[in-house]
C-alpha cells in the first residue's frame, strides 16, 4: 500500500508540472481531504443503523438458525471434512455473518474458522483446498443490503436508492457460482498436476 | 413504489420482530451494535484521508484517464464504461480506496446514471480480494496461496462483466 501511495503522489507531482496542472493538484489536495470527512460522517448514520440492526439479529438467535439451515448446503463445498468438525459450524457463522452484512463479526469468526481447517487438514505453509474455498468465498461479496451503497446513492440525488439490491443480488449470486466452480476446477487440476 | 422499496423496511420489521417474540432486550442491543458501527466509522477515517487525498491528486492530473484508455481495448468489448475502470483496479485492493473512488463516480455521473448505477453494482457485489486473501491466510501463517488468487480474481472479473450486463437488463 505504501508503495502504491508513494507511486501516485510522485506521478502526480511530475504529470502536474509536465502538463501545468498544478492548480488542479493543489486544489485537489485541499479540498480531498476535507472531503474524506464529509463521507464517513455520511456514512456514519448508516453504519451504526446497521450493525445496531445486525446486533438485535444476532441477539436475537437469527444468526445462528441460518447457520444451522446452511450445513447441509455447505457440505457439498467442503466434502472432505470429518462428520464431528469443529470448522465447519464456524464456517456457517461466518457466510451468515457475511451475507448479513457484520463485517466485524464476519473476519474474526473466519480466522477461527481458519484456525480449525488448519489443524484440521494438517496444513503446514500450504493452503489446503478447504482453506482456499473458505477465502474464496469471503472474497466473494454476498451481502444483503448494501447499506452503503445505498447511503451515498441517496446523498449524490438518486431518487430511487434502493433499486441496484435486486441487481446486486443476481450478480453476486452469479460470482459466487463462478468463484465456487473455479475453486473446484482449480482443486482438481492441481490433483492431477500432484500425481503427475 | 416498487418492490426495492420494500427490501430495508422489511428486513429491519422481521428483526425486530423476531427479537420481540425471542424476548430479546432489542434497545440495548441495537445501541451496542450501533456503537461498533461508530467505531468503524472513527477506524476508517485517518485512511479515507489518505486514500481520497491520493486518488483526488491522481484524478486531478488526469491519471484516471490515461489507465482508462490504456485498457479501453478490452473493456470496449464488453461495453464497459470506462469510467468505471478505476474501480477495476482499486476495489480488489483496498475497501476505503474503493468507496473514495466510487464517491468520486457518483459525484461526477450522478447516482441514477448507467455509469453511476454499474459502479454501485460493482461495489456492491464485489469484495477486496487481495486485502481478505492476506488477512485469512496471513492470520493463520499460510505463505503459500496455492490457486487462492486466480480462483477469487476469475470471480471477480466474472463480476465486472455480469454487472455491466445486469444493469443494462433490469434499467
Amino acid at each position: 500500500m505504501s508503495y502504491l501511495i508513494g507511486i501516485i503522489v510522485i506521478f502526480s507531482y511530475f504529470i502536474a508540472v509536465i502538463n501545468g496542472k498544478m492548480n488542479e493538484l493543489s486544489s485537489a489536495i485541499i479540498s480531498e481531504c476535507s472531503n474524506a470527512v464529509t463521507l464517513s460522517i455520511t456514512l456514519c448514520g448508516s453504519l451504526c443503523l446497521w450493525s445496531g440492526i445486525m446486533n438485535v439479529a444476532e441477539k436475537s438467535g437469527i444468526v445462528k438458525t441460518l447457520s444451522s439451515l446452511l450445513k447441509p448446503f455447505l457440505k457439498l463445498l467442503f466434502p472432505n471434512l470429518k462428520s464431528n468438525s469443529k470448522a465447519i459450524g464456524y464456517i456457517a457463522l461466518n457466510f451468515i455473518s457475511n451475507l448479513l452484512g457484520l463485517g466485524n463479526a464476519s473476519t474474526p469468526i473466519g480466522i477461527k474458522a481458519m484456525e480449525a481447517l488448519k489443524k484440521e487438514d494438517d496444513a503446514d505453509i500450504y493452503a489446503s483446498d478447504n482453506m482456499i474455498m473458505l477465502t474464496v468465498l469471503n472474497t466473494a461479496a454476498l451481502q444483503l443490503f448494501p447499506a452503503t451503497i445505498i447511503t451515498l446513492r441517496a446523498k449524490y440525488g438518486s431518487n430511487t436508492p434502493a433499486d441496484i439490491i435486486p441487481a446486486v443480488w443476481c450478480v453476486s449470486a452469479i460470482t459466487l457460482c463462478v468463484t465456487i466452480t473455479a475453486v473446484k476446477v482449480f482443486a482438481l487440476l492441481s490433483k492431477k498436476k500432484a500425481k503427475k | 413504489m416498487t418492490f426495492s422499496d420494500y427490501i430495508v423496511p422489511t428486513a429491519i420489521l422481521i428483526i425486530i420482530v423476531i427479537g420481540l417474540v425471542k424476548k430479546t432486550d432489542i434497545f440495548d442491543a441495537f445501541v451496542k451494535g450501533a456503537k461498533d458501527g461508530f467505531s468503524t466509522c472513527v477506524d476508517i477515517l485517518p485512511s479515507l484521508v489518505c486514500l481520497m487525498t491520493c486518488i483526488g491528486m491522481f484524478k486531478s492530473v488526469g491519471g484516471f484517464d490515461i489507465i482508462s484508455d490504456v485498457i479501453r481495448p478490452i473493456t470496449e468489448l464488453f461495453g464497459f464504461p470506462k469510467e468505471c475502470t478505476p474501480l477495476i483496479f482499486v476495489r480488489p485492493m483496498s475497501g476505503s480506496g474503493a468507496l473514495s473512488v466510487y464517491n468520486s463516480i457518483i459525484t461526477d455521473y450522478g447516482a441514477d446514471s448507467f455509469i453511476g448505477r454499474v459502479a454501485s453494482v460493482m461495489m456492491g457485489s464485489t469484495e477486496t480480494t487481495f486485502y481478505t486473501i492476506a488477512v485469512y491466510f496471513g492470520a493463520v501463517q499460510i505463505k503459500k496461496s496455492r490457486y487462492a488468487i486466480p480462483a477469487a480474481l476469475t470471480g471477480d472479473m466474472i463480476g465486472w462483466i455480469v454487472s455491466v450486463i445486469a444493469v443494462r437488463l433490469i434499467f
